[in-house]
């Protein structure tokens, strides 16, 4: 029961992780890019239908992450190139995004989707517990904690991190010493839509392999919350995000529970826990302010246009 | 080929007036490309989506009647986005004006008095105002960013009305449907012209909504405080405003009129409450308030041409076949044009192709 539990908010969270990592490498190098859910709905769709279109899901991640990828530099172009507000322009993002995912996806609605199987690891998986849950899971799910390594590494031990914090903190200074602040900036807006694609492949070929719209339901914006949860850190990005997980698998299993004991809970009100929680956290986390001003990069949705 | 921007000494009339329309046909156009590319033909699509509904005055009245919501709720939102803050909640807020409005006819179904109907639009203004006070006061008592919590609450209204229409309001003679009993004649917006379309009163609000805070922008000191606000906090702390007071202006006013319009949609267009009453108006006035440039009268002129945008998809819908999603494709093109478009009033953009030659986009 409890491995049963354990496993469905591993492919609950894994979603999760996926996003607020990249957004993460996007609001660390100064950008905020708030079309979160815009690219993980338009990745859901293009990996549904390039799976669907031939039969492997290994090419539908790819078209998940290139989908993300490719509709993350409309965002680029927009606050980068022409120094559009990055607000309204991830607003847009998440707009487009679920209007043309449905006209992407909308011949496919109803169509049984190809799940993605999971990689089983020889002998380790034969481990009681921890082989089930860790040795036998989908190659998205090992990508993610690979990616909560690398990207930590990344910023914390390598000099491009070092020169991608220094433009997030102050993209003036940054150009001074000679960054490309632009160019970089692009690389990180577009690491974080093909994450956001990835995390919406895993929706639509693992979490419930079929297309429905707007099946991404909110977590592109609960990802938002949960890089402000994590602090800009990778690891705190991963237990935030299975902390996240854990209260959506656990409304489900709530609403089981309270009805084999005969109490009556609304499930509307169960299904709104998942949103409630994400309100709470954010008071929780940002009512301090000091902490958060030193958290923050200073220069986060600040425009820039370089001086010649 | 590189793109360079060069900062304008002052802002560019010329193209705060031409953007909108640039983007505009900027939309249409790739509208167009869209349409040849679902295998359509353009010119006959975009005449039926955007040109049909605006021949018939039955039509006009729908036109009316869709632009009524998303005008109340973008001139709101305007004030709310000139001064900083960041409310993209509103559909929430519209939702919970809905229900808070709906309240006394759905419990008090034989009362015939006169006075029901503005008092459902003074409870429907509260409860709107009241749900945007959340991210207000959480914003102003605990710093947390608005944007995020006025969005989760977007879904916990929408699942709360739910619950409400299946559980304790379903109306027991309603065949089991999820909806309410249908409101008492008194309660329900009056029609402006009933003898030749639905149009209901919801749209005189809207003007008069956006006339008064058009009036407050340009004239009054609070319309110069939100302006000032927005652009420097700090320039405006010099001046003895308080942005701590402004969030809770922008985020209450924007927040009754969502609530405003949630009611007068409510009881003017659907006449009972159910599961779902909004075709997003929440997230598209978004877009009429950029589109309109974040000025009110401007917001008139493009909260009735996003209404086009919803009405040509149904009709697109029913005369060649495409689905309605189209129009979410329009809004969402249309938005990002806009904030395109808007980057030639403050900057003049050079094209830079390799080696020497320069073309300048005139300006």
């Amino acid at each position: 029961m409890f491995e049963a539990i354990l496993l469905t908010v591993i492919t609950a969270s894994t979603p999760l992780v996926l996003a607020a990592l990249g957004e993460l490498v996007t609001e660390r190098s100064g950008v905020l890019n708030l079309g979160v859910e815009g690219m993980m709905i338009i990745g859901a769709a293009c990996a549904f239908v390039a799976a669907q279109l031939t039969g492997s899901p290994y090419i539908g991640i790819l078209a998940g992450i290139f989908g993300g990828g490719v509709f993350s530099l409309l965002f680029g172009f927009l606050t980068l190139t022409l120094v559009a507000n990055q607000v309204a322009t991830g607003l847009a993002l998440t707009i487009l995004g679920l209007g043309l995912s449905g006209q992407i996806g909308e011949a496919f609605v109803g169509q049984p989707g190809i799940k993605l199987q999971p990689i089983v690891f020889p002998f380790l998986s034969d481990i009681p517990f921890f082989g089930r849950v860790l040795f036998r899971q989908d190659l998205i799910f090992y990508v993610s904690i690979a990616l909560v390594v690398g990207i930590n590494w990344f910023l914390f031990r390598s000099r491009t991190g070092l020169k991608l914090r220094a433009i997030g903190d102050s993209h003036a200074s940054a150009h001074a010493l000679g960054i490309n602040v632009i160019r970089t900036r692009y690389l990180a807006v577009m690491f974080g839509g093909a994450c956001a694609g990835l995390a919406g492949a895993q929706l639509s070929l693992v979490y419930t392999p079929q297309w429905v719209e707007n099946m991404s339901a909110g977590r592109g914006w609960i990802a938002l919350a949960l890089v402000v949860f994590a602090s800009w850190r990778p690891w705190r990005i991963l237990a935030g995000g299975y902390l996240f997980g854990a209260v959506g698998i656990g409304q489900l299993h709530a609403q089981i529970v309270a009805q084999n004991l005969g109490i009556v809970i609304p499930s509307q009100f169960l299904s709104a826990l998942p949103y409630a929680a994400t309100i709470v956290v954010l008071i929780i986390i940002s009512h301090n302010r000091r902490t958060t001003l030193i958290n923050t990069p200073a220069a986060l949705g600040k425009p820039f246009v370089p001086d010649r | 080929m590189r793109i360079e921007l060069q900062k304008r000494a002052r802002v560019s009339t010329l193209f705060s007036v031409l953007s909108p329309l640039l983007a505009l046909a900027l939309t249409l156009a790739f509208g167009a490309i869209m349409f040849w590319l679902l295998g359509k033909n353009p010119v006959s699509a975009l005449y039926s989506f955007f040109v049909e509904p605006l021949l018939e005055v039955w039509s006009l009245h729908e036109l009316a009647i869709k632009a009524a919501p998303l005008i109340l709720i973008a001139v709101g939102l305007s004030v709310c986005y000139r001064s900083n803050n960041w409310n993209i909640g509103a559909e929430g807020q519209f939702t919970i004006g809905a229900i808070t409005g709906s309240i006394l006819p759905v419990m008090y179904p034989a009362w015939h008095s006169p006075i029901i109907l503005p008092l459902m639009l003074i409870l429907g203004m509260l409860g709107g105002a009241l749900y945007a006070g959340i991210p207000a006061l959480l914003k102003t008592r605990f710093n947390t960013n608005e944007i995020l919590t006025s969005l989760m609450l977007v879904y916990i209204a929408q699942l709360y009305l739910d619950w409400l229409v299946r559980g304790p309001w379903r109306d027991p003679q309603g065949n089991n449907f999820p909806i309410t009993k249908t409101f008492q004649i008194e309660a329900v917006v009056p029609e402006i012209l009933s003898s030749s379309g639905r149009a209901h009163w919801a749209f005189i609000f809207a003007i008069v909504a956006a006339v008064a805070l058009w009036f407050m922008m340009r004239f009054m000191l609070k319309g110069f405080e939100v302006s000032v606000l927005g652009q420097s906090e700090r320039a405006g702390r010099f001046a003895g405003f308080s942005a701590r007071r402004m969030v809770w202006f922008s985020m209450l006013l924007s927040g009754a009129l969502a609530g405003l319009a949630g009611i007068s949609e409510v009881s003017g267009s659907i006449g009972h409450v159910q599961p779902v009453i909004s075709p997003g108006y929440g997230f598209t006035a978004i877009i009429v308030a950029f589109l309109g440039r974040l000025n009110p009268l401007g917001i008139i002129a493009s909260g009735l041409v996003l209404a086009l945008t919803y009405l040509g998809g149904e009709a697109a819908q029913l005369s060649i076949g495409i689905s309605d999603k189209v129009s979410r494709v329009f809004q969402g093109l249309l938005l990002f044009f806009v904030l395109s478009c808007d980057t030639l009033i403050h900057y003049r953009v050079r094209l830079i192709f390799a080696g020497t030659k320069t073309a300048e986009v005139r300006g």
